[in-house]
Order: C-alpha cells, then sequence, then structure tokens
C-alpha cells in the first residue's frame, strides 16, 4: 500500500488508463490530431468522427439525444452557460431565479453576477438533511420565474436532491430547470427521458476524464434556448464557439463509456468500502454525519469529529488525503458554508472531514484511515480544552466567548 | 498549506501539554479565542514567590499554527519574570515558528492568551 492515500474522488479523479490511451491517440502526427471543424480533408473527417461518437457516450449515459450535448471545458462553464444563457434569453419573460444556498460555487457566483445586472434570486434554504424542500421551492415559484438550478448530488456531503419531482414542477409551470450533475454522473442514473431537466452540466475529471472537458445537456424537445456567452466560429450550433479539443473530448467520451458500463460493479464495490469506513468510526464518541445518509451517493461520507478543529485533524492525517469543511482550508476564513446552511454550527463545521471514496480505493486502506484517524482524533482530544470540558461536563455554548 | 519544520515539531511533539488546578493561587489562567472562530487557546502559569515562572501547560483547540503557537509559548514563559513574559511579542512568535501571513492570527491568539493568565494571577494577588 502506498501513502499518501487519496480519499478526495469528489475533488477529482485520477484518469482511467483505458481513457489515457485513447486522448493519446488524437494528439501527434501520428494520431487523430485534425481539427474537427475540417471539412476538407480525412484529417478533419477523423476528429470529427471521433468527437461525434464521444458525444454519443457522453449522451448515453444521461438517455438524451447526442444532438443535446454542447462540449464546454467543464462543469463550472456550463452552469456560466445554462444560466447567464437563459437568462439573458429569456429575460422578456422574466427577471427571477431559484437556487438553493448549497450549490457549488459555479451556480452561486453566477447567480451573484445576474443579481448585479439587475435579476432577482431567491436562494433557498436546505433541510437540516441537506435536501432541498420541494414545498419551499413551490412557495418560492412567482409568475415572473424563468429559471430553478439545483444541483442532482451535493459536492461536500453527497446528498442527492430529488430532481425528478422538481422538473415536474417546473415543467407544468413553464420554468425552465438546470442540474448541476458534476457530482452525480457516473455515480447515480441519470435519465433525459424520465427526467424533465433542461439543461444538465457535466464535467469529465469527476468521473475518471480529463479536467479541462465538460458538457451542457440542452433539451431539444421542448426546444431550450441559450444565448451564447462565447462567441467565435459558431461551433455547438452557435451555442459555444472555439475549436473542439479533440483529445480531451475523446477522453470524456471514454470515461463516460466506461462509467455506464462498469457503474453498478463499482457502487457495489464502494458502498461496502464506504459502510466498512463508517462502521469503523461511527463508535467514536460525538462524531457526527453531516446529511442524509439514505439520499447519497456511494462513495461520499462527511463527518464532524466535535472538539477537534479540521485542519490539525488533516495535519495528522498527513497519510490521507481529504478535505475539511474548516475555514483554515480554504482562501476564505469562513467555514463550510455549506454545512452551516444545514444548520450545523461552526464548531461542527470546523471540525468536518469529507472523505470520497472511487475506483481505486482498497479495503487495506479504508482499515488504514481507519486507525489513523481513532489514534490522532484521541491524541487531538487530549489536547483540546473543548474536549476536556465537555468531559467535565461544562456546557461551552454557555460561555461569552469573545470572537477575535 | 505547506508548514515549516518547526510547527510540524511542536504539533507532533507539543511541549507542556496539561493542566493545573485553575484554583491554587499561585495559577494564573488565560483561556482565549472561541470555538465558532475555529480555535480556542488555554495558558495556565505557575508563579513561584519570586515571581518567576516555574511551570506553564497548555491545551489548544484549533489548527496546527495555532498548536505550535501555544507549544512554543509555554516553553518561553518557563523561567521569565511576569514583566517579561508579558512582554512577548506575537511578531516573535510568528517569526519563529515562520508562520505564513494567513496564519499570523495563531500568534496573536497566544500573546492573548499569556496576558490574559498574568493578568487572571495578578488579580488573584490583589485579592
Amino acid at each position: 500500500m502506498k501513502t499518501p492515500i487519496y480519499f478526495d474522488y469528489s475533488a477529482t479523479t485520477p484518469v482511467d488508463k483505458r481513457v489515457a490511451e485513447k486522448m493519446c491517440d488524437c494528439l501527434t502526427l501520428e494520431g487523430n490530431f485534425g481539427n474537427p471543424s475540417s471539412r476538407s480533408h480525412p484529417f478533419g473527417w477523423a476528429a470529427d468522427e471521433a468527437v461525434e461518437q464521444a458525444r454519443k457516450d457522453v449522451a448515453a449515459l444521461i438517455n438524451a439525444n447526442p444532438k443535446e450535448i454542447v462540449w464546454t471545458s467543464g462543469a463550472t462553464e456550463s452552469d456560466n452557460l445554462a444560466i447567464k444563457g437563459v437568462a439573458h434569453f429569456y429575460h422578456k419573460k422574466g427577471k427571477h431565479i431559484i437556487t438553493s444556498k448549497t450549490e457549488h460555487k459555479a451556480v452561486l457566483d453566477t447567480c451573484r453576477q445576474l443579481e448585479r445586472e439587475g435579476y432577482e434570486v431567491t436562494y433557498l434554504d436546505p433541510q437540516t438533511n441537506g435536501l432541498v424542500d420541494i414545498d419551499q421551492l413551490k412557495a418560492a415559484i412567482r409568475d415572473d420565474t424563468i429559471l430553478v438550478s439545483i444541483m442532482h448530488v451535493n459536492n461536500e456531503i453527497g446528498v442527492i436532491n430529488d430532481i425528478t419531482a422538481i422538473g415536474e414542477i417546473t415543467r407544468e409551470r413553464g420554468i425552465i430547470f438546470h442540474v448541476d450533475a458534476a457530482q452525480s454522473a457516473g455515480k447515480i442514473e441519470i435519465d433525459m427521458q424520465k427526467m424533465k431537466v433542461d439543461l444538465l452540466s457535466l464535467s469529465a475529471h469527476k468521473i475518471y476524464g480529463p479536467k479541462g472537458v465538460g458538457a451542457l445537456f440542452v433539451r431539444r424537445k421542448p426546444r431550450i434556448r441559450v444565448e451564447a456567452q462565447m462567441h467565435g466560429g459558431g461551433h455547438e450550433r452557435g451555442m459555444r464557439s472555439g475549436t473542439l479539443a479533440t483529445h480531451q473530448i475523446v477522453g470524456m467520451g471514454e470515461a463516460f463509456r466506461i462509467a455506464k458500463e462498469e457503474m453498478q460493479q463499482d457502487n457495489a464495490r464502494i458502498i461496502k468500502l464506504r459502510d466498512r469506513l463508517f462502521d469503523g468510526l461511527k463508535d467514536i464518541e460525538e462524531v457526527y454525519i453531516n446529511g442524509d445518509m439514505e439520499h447519497r451517493v456511494p462513495h461520499n461520507i462527511n463527518i464532524s469529529f466535535n472538539y477537534v478543529e479540521g485542519e490539525s485533524l488533516m495535519m495528522a492525517l498527513k497519510d490521507l488525503a481529504v478535505s475539511s469543511g474548516s475555514a483554515c482550508t480554504s482562501s476564505s476564513l469562513e467555514p463550510s458554508y455549506v454545512l452551516r446552511a444545514i444548520g450545523r454550527n461552526d464548531e461542527l463545521a470546523h471540525s468536518s472531514i469529507r472523505f470520497t471514496l472511487g475506483r481505486f480505493t482498497t479495503e487495506e486502506e479504508i482499515d488504514y484511515a481507519i486507525k489513523q484517524i481513532i489514534d490522532n482524533i484521541t491524541k487531538l482530544r487530549e489536547l483540546s480544552p473543548l474536549w476536556e470540558m465537555y468531559k467535565d461536563g461544562i456546557d461551552i455554548n454557555a460561555i461569552q466567548w469573545a470572537a477575535h | 498549506m505547506a508548514y515549516s519544520d518547526k510547527v510540524i515539531d511542536h504539533y507532533e511533539n507539543p511541549r507542556n501539554v496539561g493542566v493545573l488546578d485553575k484554583d491554587e493561587s499561585d495559577v494564573g489562567t488565560g483561556m482565549v479565542g472561541a470555538p465558532a472562530c475555529g480555535d480556542v487557546m488555554r495558558l495556565q502559569i505557575k508563579v513561584g514567590s519570586d515571581g518567576v515562572i516555574e511551570d506553564a501547560k497548555f491545551k489548544t483547540y484549533g489548527c496546527g499554527s495555532a498548536i505550535a503557537s501555544s507549544s512554543l509559548l509555554t516553553e518561553w514563559v518557563k523561567g521569565k519574570t511576569l514583566d517579561e513574559a508579558s512582554e512577548i511579542k506575537n511578531s516573535e512568535i510568528a517569526e519563529e515558528l515562520e508562520l505564513p501571513p494567513v496564519k499570523v492570527h495563531c500568534s496573536v491568539l497566544a500573546e492573548d492568551a499569556i496576558k490574559a493568565a498574568v493578568q487572571d494571577y495578578k488579580s488573584k494577588q490583589a485579592k
């Protein structure tokens, strides 16, 4: 077993070797290097064929028509194109958008920008299990609401929103529904025939594809229009100009093809590992699982170890590559806004660790992690004045702390 | 974020972790920070009749830099008079531990902690 062990598959995944091989075939003079837009010679035709095959593979994973797939540079661009694209195209219909407080920054920051442009945005509070409250969503809909943007799976706590139910509501009201599916594609079933989702953002690097490429599903029936954010040669039916990056796109296509084929067996294996990790940690005193355990992707576990600060725990767990909701790990000084939004207090938000498992995680790695965590929690709690106070029966919330 | 070797050393082998009896008249306790901000530091000093700090103990909830700052502080204050200990500046701690700018607040907290401990001891003596 090699250390450090990678437990941050929701941040990014290694590229699957089968994907890397396909990508390498699209780079050099001997390979498929042509510009897919070159119509006048076989180099272009071959590249175009590879791109279109990838489009079919990506569409197949979400049961969509390949013509509904628009290539982008990643899920952030897809979110921008979807939200700004709809807002700008349909602004005469209305200027109200609904989203949730636990969305990815690519959605939240895009909405903030639209607010500066004069749009109104409602940010829904999640329930304490992390999920969007459907009734609250319904109540927030106004006559001038043009767009609802709700993520499928939350990146920090892995909970799964009921996008099927939300799609029924938005379709009935004639509101466009965008879903950020960066964390759900390849993990759980997505079916664009069944789900009334109008726009769906996808990323390659979360499912063993390369960074720097993603896609936006744009529904054709009923037809959804978006105003382009990137202008130029009119690629992707005018929605996103720029020479198609054949190697990136081919990588994404192969990653999605593999995901479709292996998702079920991958999940069966990963959920066993996740449960093994959970079982190994659940008996530690004062641990809290963040987010709903039932409506959750198999590979995510997010735990708060009360009275231990997240960054110091990560420093102790130097053999484990994990991420924390603690403020110290991010450039901002606020603890995780997602954990705060689901009602966790600052202490528990500061004490959280996210483990995300993946295709290459092993049982041996899980067992090693459990031992490391238990040993270091004990050590850090011996150092913690808050733990001592807790053990002495002192109510920490009753103390007047001087904020600094 | 990369930590300096000194931070890692203090973090992995913290000096003077523990508790002194806060009710003893020769013990001063300073607790600063807040759980909501992600760090709480408790520093205790035991002062001899000659006004020299004989012993120091700490417990800290916080990041590695906060733990290292308080650990270093306990080493520094031992053998110092109360006045000398009160003069320790956060910049000296930050410099010694090579703290990056984003972690300077940890050394500020340590300076606050020793000042609070000295104050607590003095107020006990005044009674």
